[in-house]
């Protein structure tokens, strides 16, 4: 862990995480990964109050608590499985995912690596990526940047891509919003026009060289590229001491 | 009324190699596994199975019960791979129709409802239309938006997991979640509901509200009783997931020695003697 002032590259991440869902309100906050649940916690305990959580089983609940603990806070609602489908499918609500590949579309493959009759590597199956990417906001959190994650071509979609959407037609678009992708080295997004991957910011000590380097693809990236801001100290102690005590951040980005 | 009791292996007679079947639960929870288990000692072959998928797929396909996957994950939860799922997939031993999760509840709901298909979004622009050959779309008949059909799921038999219910099929869920258990009794000619244990219809709505009673007898072939029966997954809030029993069953299936001992001490036996067996390795670890 970094001094105490000093935030660290977790705790960059988490706070990037958390900078994602700025704005949602009074959405259901979907959060896969340990650093994306922690970012929404710290979200709602601080600039986006309104966001909804759940406790990872069926249930809606408040308060802010401890990664790796039982909730704390009171139960707001009920929240089963497929009232999940439902708000996915009217659009309250915005997911982070963790896919093992991404393309500068926004293509992202949770899957299986290899081919689908006979995957090299088996991985989860689509899950519910597909409905969700064309349903609502959409982020994607990745804890290694490198070129086999951010690959030119995904082996195959399970989150829609703004090129497949387009494809696919004006259903598909419609209600289709690629936000954010935070790595352990930058974060980057969309171009509005282009729909093409660019560099937003890159973390504290990351050059854009670096950044580059371990992308399999041309990003855009403009003239001067800002640095991520840092955690303020108020976020440092809600992280750590009241979110993330155990330290789960360094699973996924160690120091 | 109907006493519609009867044992895991009264219910694996009455299937057929071939036939569509339906799981219940989701990913390592509240899954029917002394079904599941029944299904493994059995000599059937060629199914179709649908699930929210756990164990009882990894189990199932190391069996070569499976012929074809419909699904849209495999997980344990805890763990997030199934080593037996993946390696039935990687060996390309399974055929497989892979959906959106919420495609497979349209798909249940279409099958309940007595509709052929019901549209959707999900799905669109993904690898489900790219591997999914037979998938047809819809257009809206009000507008011009072309959405996906997804066609109903038929099942054969449903097997799902309950905390309580009683000889009529009247069945109870105790825990955070239903999952989709109803719509796949629903969506099945003939669904078989294990509990934990069979009680007076009285009692099952005498401490809980009656929306509880998710599945109705209407819906139900056969009930057993099976305490325990969820495990090793979890059946809250009679019992949590064990996860210790998961980490052995994970280990066991990356070696095929240790999967030869673990079938011969966990599979090839009846469900008292898995249930006995699980006990011991659980006071062993205790120990």
């Amino acid at each position: 862990m970094a001094g105490r002032n000093q935030a660290d590259r977790a705790e960059v991440c988490v706070v990037a995480c958390a900078e994602a869902f700025r704005g949602d309100g009074e959405i259901l906050a979907s959060p896969i990964g340990v650093i994306p649940a922690i970012g929404t916690r710290l979200a709602r305990h601080t600039f986006e109050p309104e966001l909804l959580l759940t406790d990872g089983e069926a249930h809606i609940v408040s308060g802010t608590w401890a990664y790796g603990t039982p909730p704390t806070g009171p139960v707001e609602s009920w929240m089963p499985y497929r009232s999940v489908f439902d708000v996915a499918w009217r659009g309250d609500r915005h997911v982070m995912m963790t896919p093992s590949q991404i393309d500068a579309s926004g293509n992202a493959n949770i899957s299986a690596i290899g081919s689908h009759a006979q995957p090299k590597a088996q991985l989860l199956g689509v899950r519910g990526a597909p409905g969700n990417t064309v349903s609502h906001p959409t982020s994607y959190w990745i804890p290694r940047h490198s070129a086999r994650v951010f690959t030119a071509k995904v082996d195959m979609v399970a989150g829609v891509g703004y090129d497949s959407a387009a494809k696919a037609g004006p259903a598909a678009t419609r209600y289709q919003r690629l936000h954010r992708v935070v790595s352990n080295l930058a974060t980057l997004g969309w171009d509005p026009d282009s729909h093409r991957m660019r560099l937003l910011t890159v973390h504290p000590g990351v050059s854009v060289a670096e950044v580059v380097a371990a992308t399999g693809f041309d990003l855009m990236i403009p003239g001067d590229v800002p640095v991520t801001r840092e955690p303020t100290e108020a976020e440092l102690t809600l992280i750590r001491e009241v979110i993330d005590p155990a330290g789960a951040r360094y699973k996924e980005v160690p120091t | 009324m109907a006493d519609k009791r009867m044992t895991e292996d009264a219910v694996v007679a009455r299937l057929r190699s071939g036939m569509t079947i339906g799981i219940g639960g989701w990913g390592s929870r509240r899954k029917p596994m002394s079904l599941v288990r029944a299904i493994v000692r059995s000599d059937l072959s060629d199914l179709t199975v649908v699930s929210y998928g756990g164990p009882d797929v990894g189990l199932l396909c190391a069996a070569g019960r499976v012929r074809k996957l419909i699904f849209g994950f495999v997980s344990l939860d805890s763990i997030p791979l199934d080593p037996l799922f993946r390696a039935a997939r990687q060996q390309g031993r399974i055929d497989v129709a892979e959906y959106d999760e919420g495609m497979v509840q349209l798909g249940l709901y279409a099958a309940a409802t007595r509709v052929p298909f019901l549209p959707t979004r999900a799905g669109l622009g993904s690898l489900v239309v790219d591997t999914n050959p037979g998938l047809r779309m819809v257009t809206d008949p009000y507008g011009d938006e072309e959405l996906i059909a997804m066609p109903a799921l038929h099942l054969d038999a449903a097997l799902v997991h309950m905390n309580r219910a009683d000889e009529q099929g009247n069945a109870q869920f105790l825990g955070p979640d239903p999952y989709f258990d109803d719509l796949f009794c629903a969506a099945a000619a003939d669904a078989y509901v294990s509990c934990e244990r069979i009680v007076p219809t009285a009692e099952l709505t005498s401490n809980a509200h009656p929306v509880t009673v998710r599945i109705s007898r209407m819906l139900v072939t056969g009930v057993v009783e099976a305490p325990n029966g969820a495990h090793f997954t979890s059946c809250l809030p009679d019992y949590g997931r064990d996860e210790a029993f998961q980490r052995a069953y994970v280990q066991a299936a990356a070696d095929p020695e240790r999967w030869a001992a673990f079938r011969t001490e966990f599979l090839d036996v009846d469900e008292a003697g898995y249930q006995q067996a699980a006990a011991a390795l659980a006071a062993m670890q205790e120990a």
